[in-house]
């Protein structure tokens, strides 16, 4: 086992699947002799070769639309747009295709495929660097939508995207890439999808997020277990299909719920989780259930970005007033 | 069976990488000391990009784009537009910017993000600086096609890299150019690397000049590190857009010098050796050898103006650092033209919050 981050986590799920599955294929815009511009692909062609590993010319429509027909002809890409600002042009190949071409052909064709793409903001990274736009896949049926906070989730989570029969989605929260260690075994184990982690048990309060906003999430949770609150601490990781099992047992069980994404409070994977709290958990309520989020707004350029970002002290503040509430 | 297309590429050098004219000096220069006036602003591009490395290494700016040899491009392109031209940029063409009138004061609050550094002073009409690859292609073919429509005698010039030759934006957008036949010039700066990628990885087309043809549009490949050929191509081409007679596609043939941006090392791709023989080539030095030779440039007159720039941009850089940051309002006061009611409560929690 090595202490390994959760972009190295990247970079050894994608080796261990090339080396355990010849038919596996990355491909991307600076993937192979500079590893990809975090690095996760460090090392890959050097290791696996100029086949396996492959530098595309820069052209997102056809990095995804290649990538459905590699997937057809029993191959698996593993795409990588280099940030999420430049996966847009990749909607039309993902939504009218890789989505689509199981249930067009009734299964006769299909698109294991996935598309890593590194979000978020709070890396004082240029304009267009900085969305956190994942309800955007959500809300396209036949798409996996998959997000990783902690280093062996995300090397557990990539294996098990890469193995999976249909198109995922895999996002990878930039700001925590380099910000967490664990001891990750490299054992070619993946960890199921569709499955939500409870990272912490406690009675008083379910708190949900996912990615980067995991790293306030945890500190928070940290702070208010320190004041005696128990604190459910539910990683959704998958973001769709959604395992609403876990949301709903946790909620019915404390009674409170705070939601904290980093994306638009509008339509974001927030509203579906409380909706989907309203409509089968309302009764174990206690408190309305709150989000705290990114504004309605676009992420503002670095100088203005930390006013953007939901902080541990707001999400203190929310935990709060939820727990007050008679 | 009989061949029924044909194309020619001509590529346009008329100052060598020595120094020498090899060609009549052609419009618009009439003399060398026309050509004062470019070269000393590819000396303040220079040394601006440097001034910004160094402002990122402190930390007082984001990300940095360098331009470093890419000079003789830039200021060709400025020197063949009118101020009433539209330029539409991508995100290293700050020395096109530079000659339009934006200020180097934007471009670092720009980088220094800050989104007042796209509200230009001047160039009013000029774009902001695109990020997503080669998407100002098409913005560029929307431009000229209003200017037509308009019967405006403008012109629209844009810029995309070798890499971004690739992608959709930039075909889709000169298709529609060749089929509007509209006042529009767009230029391919080959700078022979797009981040890690080299240039016979990204077209297996011997020129990027020659993607116009299938486009039905003219297509020339330049020198674009020589100055003087530069500026003469592209004029050309916009005085050609201007009297209606359609757009053309510019192949300027440089080098980056710099790595990609200051967050890029270049070393994991490319080697010195290939790095210093680019040198060899540079814009600036060839220009410079050329006026001493012509005696209208000195070493003296290089070492005072070169003071000078250092003056101006450590002027800018302080003034930039001078500004006070934008209020905490602003992040939501332009987003609409009047802010939706909608918004309102979310205006207020980030302003108290901001108080926490
Ligand atoms: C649509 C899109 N995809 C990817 C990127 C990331 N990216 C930024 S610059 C760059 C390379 C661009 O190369 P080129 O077009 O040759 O321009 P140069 O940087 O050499 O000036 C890439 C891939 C981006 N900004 N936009
Ligand atoms: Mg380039």
């Amino acid at each position: 086992m090595t202490m390994i981050t959760i972009v190295e986590a990247v970079n050894r799920a994608l080796a261990y699947e090339l080396e355990a599955d010849p038919s596996v294929v990355l491909l991307g815009e600076d993937i192979g002799v500079n590893g990809g511009v975090f690095r996760a692909t460090d090392g890959l062609q050097a290791q696996f070769g100029k086949t396996r590993v492959i530098d595309t010319p820069l052209a997102e429509i056809a990095i995804s639309g290649v990538s459905v027909g590699l997937a057809t002809q029993g191959l698996k890409p593993v795409s990588e747009i280099q940030f999420m600002g430049f996966i847009y042009a990749t909607m039309e190949q993902l939504i009218s295709h890789a989505a689509r071409m199981r249930n067009r052909t009734r299964g006769r064709l299909t698109c294991p495929m996935v598309v890593r793409a590194p979000y978020g903001a709070g890396i004082h990274a240029p304009e267009h660097h900085s969305e956190s736009t994942e309800a955007l896949f959500v809300h396209i049926p036949g798409l996996k939508v998959v997000i990783p906070s902690t280093p062996r989730r995300t090397y557990g989570l990539l294996l098990a995207a890469i193995r999976d029969p249909d198109p995922v989605i895999f996002l990878e929260p930039e700001r925590i890439y380099r910000l967490i260690k664990q001891d990750v075994e490299e054992d070619g184990v993946a960890l199921p999808l569709e499955k939500c982690f409870i990272e912490r048990e406690g009675s008083d309060l379910t708190l949900i997020s996912w990615g980067a906003s995991m790293h306030e999430a945890r500190q928070a949770v940290a702070s208010l277990e320190a004041k005696g609150v128990g604190v459910d601490l539910i990683d959704v990781a998958t973001l769709s299909p959604l395992d609403s099992e876990t949301i709903l047992a946790s909620v019915e069980k404390t009674g409170r719920c705070l939601i904290v994404h980093e994306a638009p409070k509008t339509g974001g994977m927030g509203a579906e989780i409380a909706a989907r709290i309203c409509e089968k958990a309302l009764l174990s309520l206690k408190a309305p259930v709150k989000r705290v989020t990114g504004y309605d707004i676009i992420v503002p350029l670095y100088k203005l970005e930390k006013h953007y970002l939901p902080s541990v002290k707001v999400i203190l503040q929310a935990a709060q007033e939820i727990l007050e509430f008679a | 069976m009989q061949p029924i297309a044909h194309f020619e590429i001509y590529s346009h050098q008329f100052l060598n990488s020595a120094g020498d004219l090899t060609l009549p000096l052609p419009p618009p220069f009439h003399s060398p000391r026309d050509l004062l006036k470019p070269y000393q602003h590819m000396l303040r591009i220079r040394a601006f990009d440097s001034k910004a490395v160094a402002l990122q290494r402190t930390g007082q700016i984001g990300t940095f784009p360098s331009s470093e040899g890419e000079e003789a491009s830039m200021a060709g392109i400025a020197f063949a537009m009118q101020a009433e031209d539209v330029f539409l940029p991508s995100y290293r063409e700050h020395g096109v910017l530079f000659a339009r009138g934006v200020s180097m004061e934007e471009v670092l609050l720009y980088w220094g993000g800050d989104e007042r550094g796209s509200n230009y002073a001047n160039a009013r009409q000029d774009f902001p600086i695109a990020v997503p690859i080669a998407t100002q292609v098409l913005h560029a073919v929307g431009v000229a096609t209003a200017f037509k429509l308009k019967g405006e005698k403008k012109v629209a010039v844009t810029t995309c890299g070798d890499g971004g030759s690739s992608r959709a934006d930039f075909n889709e957008g000169l298709n529609f150019a060749g089929v509007w036949q509209i006042p529009l010039v767009v230029v391919v700066v080959n700078n022979q690397w797009a981040i890690s990628v080299p240039r016979s990885s990204q077209s297996k087309a011997a020129t990027f000049a020659q993607k116009a043809i299938a486009a039905g549009m003219e297509g020339i490949q330049v020198d674009g590190n020589d100055l003087i050929a530069m500026t003469h191509v592209c004029r050309q081409a916009v005085d050609k857009a201007r009297t209606g007679a359609g757009p053309t596609l510019i192949e300027a043939v440089t080098y980056r010098m710099a790595p990609h941006t200051t967050a890029d090392d270049a070393s994991r791709y490319r080697g010195q050796e290939e790095v210093n023989s680019a040198k060899a080539l540079d814009p600036i030095l060839r220009l410079k050898t050329f006026l001493m030779r012509e005696k209208v440039w000195s070493l003296d007159e290089e070492e005072a103006f070169k003071q000078k720039l250092q003056e101006e941009v450590n002027e800018a850089a302080k003034a930039y650092q001078a500004m006070s940051p934008q209020p905490i309002e602003s992040i939501f006061d332009y987003l609409y033209a009047k802010l939706p009611r909608a918004l309102e409560e979310q205006k207020a929690q980030a302003v108290e919050r901001s108080e926490l």
